[in-house]
C-alpha cells in the first residue's frame, strides 16, 4: 500500500483527461475526470442522499447476513446433519446470478430498502458463514483438550476456544463479503428502487448525464473502500492481539 | 504457597492397555502399563519417542478411553477424571487472544471463579514466576521460557491433587531448560503436589524425580523402575556428584537396552 497505486491512478486519470480534451469527445459520451468532479459537486445533495440510502441498505443487509452467518456457521459446525442438509443448499444459492435474482426479489418484496438489503444479505452471507465454519473446524485439537481437562463442556469449548480462534477467519470472510456488498446493493437498486445509488445511476444514464453516472460509480467505489477499511479497523479493535503474518518477526 | 492437600493425589495404574484403531490399521500403543504414584511424589515417565508416554497421560487425564486395566485415584476407581487433574501439554497452548493474566486464570475461570477473584488468586504468583511486568502482554510478545512459565502457572493454580507435565521443557534451548528445571524444583518443593512428568532427557529425569519409570518402545510397557534417592532440596551442582552420575548411567543403560536414542525429538 501507500503511494504507488495512487500514482498509477493519477497517471491514468491525467491520460484520460488529456485524451478527452485532445480528441474533443462529447461529455455525454465520455466526460473528463474534472467534469465528473464538477458535476458531483453541483449535484452533491442528491448524490449524498442516494449514497446514504445505499449505505443503510448495505448496513442492514450485511448486518443481518453477519448475524445469520454466525448462527448458521455455528450450527453447521456443531451438527453433522445441519452441515449435510444446509451446506449444499447454501453453495447452490451462490451460483444464482445476482442480475437474475435481484429483479425477482424486487418483484416479491417491493422497491424499499429491505428488499435491496435482502439481496445484499444473500450475497454477503456466504463468505462469512463459510469462513466461520472453517475457522471453527480448524480449531487446535490440543487447545480444546486443554479446556476439556479443565472441565469445559461443548458450550464453553465453543465460547472460550473455538469462536475466538475462528475470529480471524471470520474477519477475512467479512472483508471478502464487504468488497461486494455495495455492488450487490447498487445492482438491486438498479433493478427497481425509489432512492439509492443504483437508481441514481440509471436515472442519470437515461438523462445522458454520463458525468453523474461516473460520479455515482466513483462514490460507490469510495464507499466500498471505506467500509472495507472499516472492517480492517474493527478487526484491530476486536482482536488487539492479532498481527498480520506479513511482519515476519520471530518471537 | 500451599496447594494440593496432603494425603491426596495418589495414583495407581494397573495393566493399562490401549490399541488405536484408525482407518489405516490398528496401532497397539500400550501393553499393560503398571505404575504407582504416592501422594506428593514427583514421578517421571521416560522412554523413546512414540512409546505411548503421552497416551498414558491422555488416559489418566480422562481425554482418551482405554481398553483394559484399572486407574485408581487415592485408592478409588474413578470414571470421571476430566476436570479433576491438571494437565500441562507439550505445547504451551497459550491462547493468543488472552493476555498472560487471561491465560493464567483460564482454569480458575472454568472452575467458576469470577474474573476478579481469579485475578486476585493469580496476582501473588506473577512476581514469583517472573511475569509481573508481563501480566497484560500477549503471548506472542513472550520468550519460550516465559511462555512455559505461564503455562505452568495456569496448570498449578488449578490446585488439583495431581499435575501431569508432558515434556514441558522439550522445546527450549538447554540454557533456558536448565533454568526452568531449577525453577520448577523450587516451586514444587513448596507446593509438593503429586507430579507425573514426561521427558526424553535422562539428566532431567534424575534431577527432578523421586522415581523414574522407563517405558519400552511401542507397544509401551514399563521396563524398569528406578528410585532416585537423592536428598532434597537438590542444589545445582548435584548433577556432577557420583551418586547422580551413577543414577544417570543406570537410567541410560535401561533406555539403551532397546537400542533407542534418548535424545531424539
Amino acid at each position: 500500500m501507500g503511494w504507488p497505486p495512487l500514482v498509477t491512478v493519477l497517471l491514468v486519470l491525467s491520460a484520460w483527461e488529456l485524451f478527452v480534451r485532445w480528441q474533443d469527445i462529447r461529455p455525454a459520451v465520455l466526460p473528463t475526470p474534472t467534469d465528473v468532479l464538477d458535476a458531483m459537486w453541483d449535484d452533491r445533495a442528491n448524490l449524498w442522499g442516494a449514497t446514504w440510502i445505499t449505505l443503510q441498505t448495505v448496513f442492514l443487509g450485511f448486518g443481518s447476513a453477519l448475524v445469520l452467518a454466525v448462527v448458521i456457521g455455528v450450527l453447521v459446525d456443531s451438527f453433522g446433519w445441519v452441515r449435510r442438509s444446509i451446506y449444499p443448499v447454501i453453495v447452490v444459492s451462490q451460483t444464482l446470478p445476482i442480475v437474475a435474482i435481484a429483479p425477482l426479489v424486487v418483484i416479491w418484496f417491493g422497491f424499499g430498502i429491505s428488499s435491496h438489503a435482502f439481496v445484499v444479505a444473500m450475497y454477503t452471507f456466504f463468505p462469512v458463514a463459510v469462513a466461520l465454519a472453517q475457522g471453527l473446524a480448524s480449531t487446535d485439537q490440543d487447545a480444546m483438550n486443554l479446556l476439556r481437562t479443565m472441565g469445559a463442556g461443548r458450550v464453553r469449548l465453543l465460547l472460550k476456544v473455538r469462536f475466538p480462534s475462528a475470529l480471524s477467519q471470520l474477519f477475512t470472510g467479512a472483508r471478502v463479503a464487504m468488497s461486494f456488498a455495495v455492488i450487490a446493493a447498487v445492482i438491486a437498486q438498479f433493478v427497481g428502487a425509489v432512492e439509492g445509488l443504483g437508481i441514481y445511476m440509471l436515472t442519470m444514464k437515461n438523462a445522458l448525464r454520463t458525468d453523474l453516472v461516473f460520479g455515482a460509480v466513483t462514490v460507490s467505489s469510495a464507499v466500498t473502500l471505506l467500509l472495507f477499511g472499516g472492517v480492517v479497523v474493527l478487526q484491530r479493535l476486536v482482536m488487539p492481539w492479532y498481527r498480520p503474518k506479513t511482519q515476519g518477526d520471530a518471537r | 504457597m500451599t496447594l494440593g492437600e496432603a494425603g491426596q493425589g495418589g495414583l495407581t495404574i494397573e495393566g493399562l492397555t490401549k490399541t488405536f484403531r484408525p482407518k489405516s490399521g490398528p496401532v497397539f500403543a500400550l501393553d499393560g502399563v503398571d505404575m504407582v504414584v504416592e501422594p506428593g511424589e514427583f514421578v517421571t515417565l521416560i522412554g523413546p519417542s512414540g512409546c505411548g508416554k503421552s497416551t498414558v497421560f491422555n488416559i489418566v487425564a480422562g481425554l482418551e478411553a482405554f481398553d483394559s486395566g484399572h486407574i485408581r485415584l487415592d485408592g478409588a476407581p474413578n470414571h470421571d477424571r476430566l476436570g479433576g487433574i491438571a494437565y500441562m501439554f507439550q505445547k504451551d497452548l497459550l491462547f493468543p487472544w488472552r493476555t498472560v493474566m487471561g491465560n493464567a486464570v483460564l482454569g480458575l475461570e472454568m472452575d467458576g471463579l469470577s474474573r476478579r477473584d481469579a485475578r486476585e488468586r493469580i496476582g501473588p504468583y506473577l512476581e514469583r514466576f517472573g511475569l509481573a511486568e508481563f501480566a497484560d502482554a500477549y503471548p506472542d510478545q513472550l520468550s519460550g521460557g516465559m511462555r512455559q512459565r505461564v503455562a505452568f502457572l495456569r496448570t498449578m493454580v488449578q490446585e488439583r491433587s495431581i499435575m501431569l507435565l508432558d515434556e514441558p521443557f522439550g522445546a527450549l534451548d538447554s540454557y533456558t531448560r536448565t533454568n526452568l528445571q531449577q525453577w520448577l524444583m523450587g516451586v514444587w518443593e513448596e507446593i509438593r503436589t503429586t507430579v507425573l512428568f514426561i521427558t526424553h532427557d535422562v539428566a532431567e529425569a534424575v534431577y527432578l524425580s523421586d522415581r523414574v519409570y522407563v517405558m519400552t518402545p511401542r507397544p509401551g510397557r514399563i521396563q524398569a523402575v528406578l528410585d532416585i534417592e537423592l536428598p532434597r532440596p537438590r542444589e545445582r551442582g548435584i548433577e556432577i556428584t557420583d551418586a547422580f552420575l551413577r543414577l544417570e548411567r543406570n537410567l541410560k543403560a535401561e533406555l539403551h537396552l532397546h537400542g533407542t536414542d534418548d535424545h531424539d525429538g
